[in-house]
């Protein structure tokens, strides 16, 4: 009995010091959510973007977009909303805002490759009238105003800049192990040629680095798995054909060819390719360090070492290298790269359409498209950006990123391609660990496939 | 008589409202949601459809639901069961022969990892074991080679942390019911011949019956549902070899936007929390018949 007492007492503790605490969260929670109420000719727009610790560059533009668009319009105030979070979060995020009309955004920050699927989901407003209207829209590269296009025809966002991936090398790295720099390989073989004479240089370096498994996300199929995917004689998606593809040759090549690269030890050891901070220590440490010969990385690279950026590194103008990622045997066009791209889109229940596509056209406009691009290292969508002496000074490796746009692929910007990515990464992870052959994890990839979009959805190839 | 009984509702009153408003209503929804193919993007988003028992058909044939509900009764049973209560039992008989001094102390140190918000707590066992960590530095500075634990060994890593964490729990729970042994019924024994063991077999342990299976109901129930602390140490890594059902239910609804799916996931874990509560009711009352 006694101890039944007890037990009850130290129960009662624990439940009221629970329900006081709920009862302070919802006071909390209440009081800062409570509306402010909006005056008739006071306008509020709402900005959602990204923001993290080595991306300011965005929200710099932002508070000049600001400044400039509250000076030009009295009486609207335009609330800035970064969202500290990594790419897949801030997409779990928006998208959460975007479930009510209390929340959604009117202007806000959106990748390229779920454009598609949003407009789907009825989040993004059509902009075909208000892109008529605008003068610059004809200053928009013609590659570049198809990421906003969705399934119907329409222009549902405007693109910020797009990007390219490439091998970055430590010229040092490489001259130490006998390589001429600059350094071109034109197959994979002659790059597991050079990792491995730098091995035999220096064992503690890490010679050639390609991100895989899970936790990169979609650094893994981006800067690494897809650059050699697209450079077999397959694909990942049959654009014409509408078809994803199964049982080839080109898949488990690739996986074959990251077996050779962690097997061998010329890339990072399998526990440190599965940290989601990997690229952090890349970017950070190992190469400033001389640590790192090459990795796929891409063309935003320069952004975390120039002055301002999160990794700042005075040399790497001198220091660093930059070469196409070649094809499986030197196959045509001879390099491959990827492209993805932020875009701006304004919320389908945004409840000031008109002002904010005029907030949407004061961030891109010349003046804020140009800063941000040479901030943050992107390849400019606008032509008079591009042709810009500011911009193409910004740091030497620009016209050689910029000059990939010509070998460059875009995912498939499917509403389903977020699953297919995750297989494609759980196949990487599986081969790196050693848990499965590379034939086996390609026919697990190719299960999981046939699982995920159907029988009538693939392709053999 | 029935103002009466009106009046004596009235403190309840509030929680009753804060209980249906804040977890019952979530329960309801996120259990209708599990029929539907809502998403967070896509079409599924605008209008989402019943699907019926679609969701629940998927995940038979899922690889990795089987994988994520054996998990999660492995850690449950390691890290709670065996691990908190266990360990927090123990901790609490020896507190009770040992020196008052030696019980501050130890009570200090096992309740101070109970302080720690979940979120430090993570951190700190992240720190703890990973590749350049405190126990590889310890294992290093006495010349014994470490491991990878949150890679190589990363359920043992989130069971060990997650006993840390929850030990101290049990062992006030264990500490407020012993206090309360009535000491003649164990010196009763002794005199009876009872063994060390013996006595605590079958004096103090039945005595303390009812404070154990409310322990452990309570523990089992937080366990399950502990989602930061492998999230931080592994996210579910490598290779879904620690993703629990919370960690799946997670990466299902926000990582692929698939909240048809994962609140399926999700109401599959308050089946289970329902079935383990139901096995510890049962116990308490068999054992007091």
């Amino acid at each position: 009995m006694g101890s039944r007492l007890k037990t009850f007492r130290v129960r009662t503790a624990i439940y009221r010091s629970a329900a006081m605490f709920s009862v302070a969260a919802i006071l909390a929670a209440t009081t800062s959510c409570s509306p402010s109420p909006d005056a008739a000719e006071n306008k509020t727009l709402k900005i959602v973007y990204q923001k993290t610790d080595s991306f300011t560059a965005l929200d710099a533009v932002m508070q000049d977009a600001k400044k400039e668009f509250e000076a030009a319009h009295s009486g609207v105030t335009v609330d800035l909303q970064p969202i500290q979070a990594n790419d897949d979060d801030y997409g779990t995020k928006l998208s959460l805002t975007q479930r009510s009309t209390d929340t959604a955004p009117d202007v806000f920050y959106e990748d390229t490759f779920k454009v598609r699927s949003d407009v789907d989901a009825g989040y993004l407003l059509k902009l075909d009238s208000y892109l008529e209207k605008w003068s610059d829209w004809p200053a928009f590269d013609e590659a570049a105003k198809e990421a906003g296009r969705a399934d119907d025809g329409a222009v549902y966002a405007v693109p910020l800049g797009t990007d390219t991936r490439a091998i970055w090398y430590n010229k040092a790295v490489l001259r130490k192990a006998g390589i001429p720099v600059p350094w071109q390989p034109k197959t994979w073989e002659e790059i597991l040629a050079a990792a491995r004479a730098i091995k035999a240089a220096d064992p503690e370096a890490i010679p050639f680095n390609l991100y895989a498994g899970k936790a990169t996300g979609e650094g893994t199929v981006m800067q690494g798995f897809y650059e050699l995917l697209y450079g077999t004689d397959s694909t990942l998606y049959d654009e014409h054909e509408k078809k994803w593809v199964v049982g080839s040759q080109g898949f488990t090549d690739s996986l074959a060819f990251l077996k050779t690269l962690y097997d061998e030890k010329l890339a990072v050891s399998p526990a440190e390719a599965l940290d989601a901070n990997v690229w952090k220590k890349v970017f950070g440490e190992w190469f400033p360090k001389g640590k790192l010969g090459a990795t796929v990385e891409g063309s935003y690279a320069p952004s975390f070492w120039q002055k301002g950026g999160a990794y700042e590194w005075p040399g790497y103008e001198q220091d660093m290298g930059v070469a196409m990622f070649p094809t499986q045997k030197g196959q045509e066009p001879g390099g491959v790269s990827m492209s993805g791209g932020w875009t701006l889109a304004v919320g389908a229940k945004s409840q000031n359409p008109d002002l904010s596509f005029s907030f949407l056209t004061t961030v891109l406009n010349k003046k804020n498209a140009l800063s941000y691009d040479i901030n943050n290292s992107q390849i400019a969508v606008r032509t008079d950006v591009a042709a810009d002496p500011g911009y193409l000074a910004a740091n030497p490796f620009v016209k050689d990123v910029s000059d990939l746009v010509k070998v460059t692929h875009y995912r498939p910007a499917t509403a389903d391609y977020p699953r297919i990515s995750t297989a494609v990464q759980e196949a990487t992870e599986a081969v790196i660990t050693g848990k499965k052959s590379p034939e086996d994890a390609s026919a697990d990839y190719d299960a999981a496939l046939r699982k995920l979009v159907g029988e009538d959805k693939v392709l053999e190839k | 008589m029935t103002v009466r009984r009106v009046l004596r509702l009235l403190p309840v009153a509030p929680s009753i409202v804060l209980l249906t408003v804040f977890l019952l209503a979530p329960v309801v929804w996120s259990f209708h949601a599990s029929f539907t193919n809502a998403a967070l993007s896509g079409k599924g988003a605008r209008e989402p459809q019943w699907v019926g028992m679609d969701n629940y058909v998927r995940m038979a044939g899922d690889d990795s639901f089987p994988l994520a509900a054996w998990l999660t009764v492995v850690f449950v049973m390691a890290s709670a069961v065996l691990g908190q209560s266990g360990l927090g039992l123990l901790i609490a008989l020896l507190m009770t022969r040992s020196s008052k001094a030696v019980s501050s102390w130890v009570g200090t140190a096992v309740v101070a990892a109970w302080v720690l918000p979940e979120i430090v707590a993570a951190f700190a066992a992240y720190a703890y074991f990973n590749r350049d960590g405190t126990l590889n530095q310890i294992l290093g500075g006495m010349g014994i080679p470490g491991a990878d634990w949150l890679y190589s060994f990363p359920m043992v890593a989130i069971i060990l942390a997650n006993t840390w964490r929850g030990t101290a729990f049990s062992m006030l729970v264990y500490r407020a019911a012993l206090a309360d042994v009535p000491r003649d019924v164990s010196e009763a024994a002794l005199m009876d011949g009872a063994r060390g063991w013996q006595r605590l077999a079958f004096i103090t342990l039945p005595l303390i019956r009812s404070s154990i299976a409310t322990n452990l109901m309570l523990i089992t129930l937080q366990t399950l549902a502990v989602f930061t602390l492998i999230w931080v140490m592994t996210a579910g890594g490598p290779a879904n070899a620690s993703t629990t059902l919370p960690v799946l239910a997670y990466q299902e609804a926000f990582k692929f936007g698939d909240i048809g799916y994962g609140t399926a996931v999700a109401s599959v874990l308050i089946v289970l929390g329902m079935v383990f509560g139901a096995v510890y009711v049962q116990l308490l009352r068999d054992k007091r018949a």
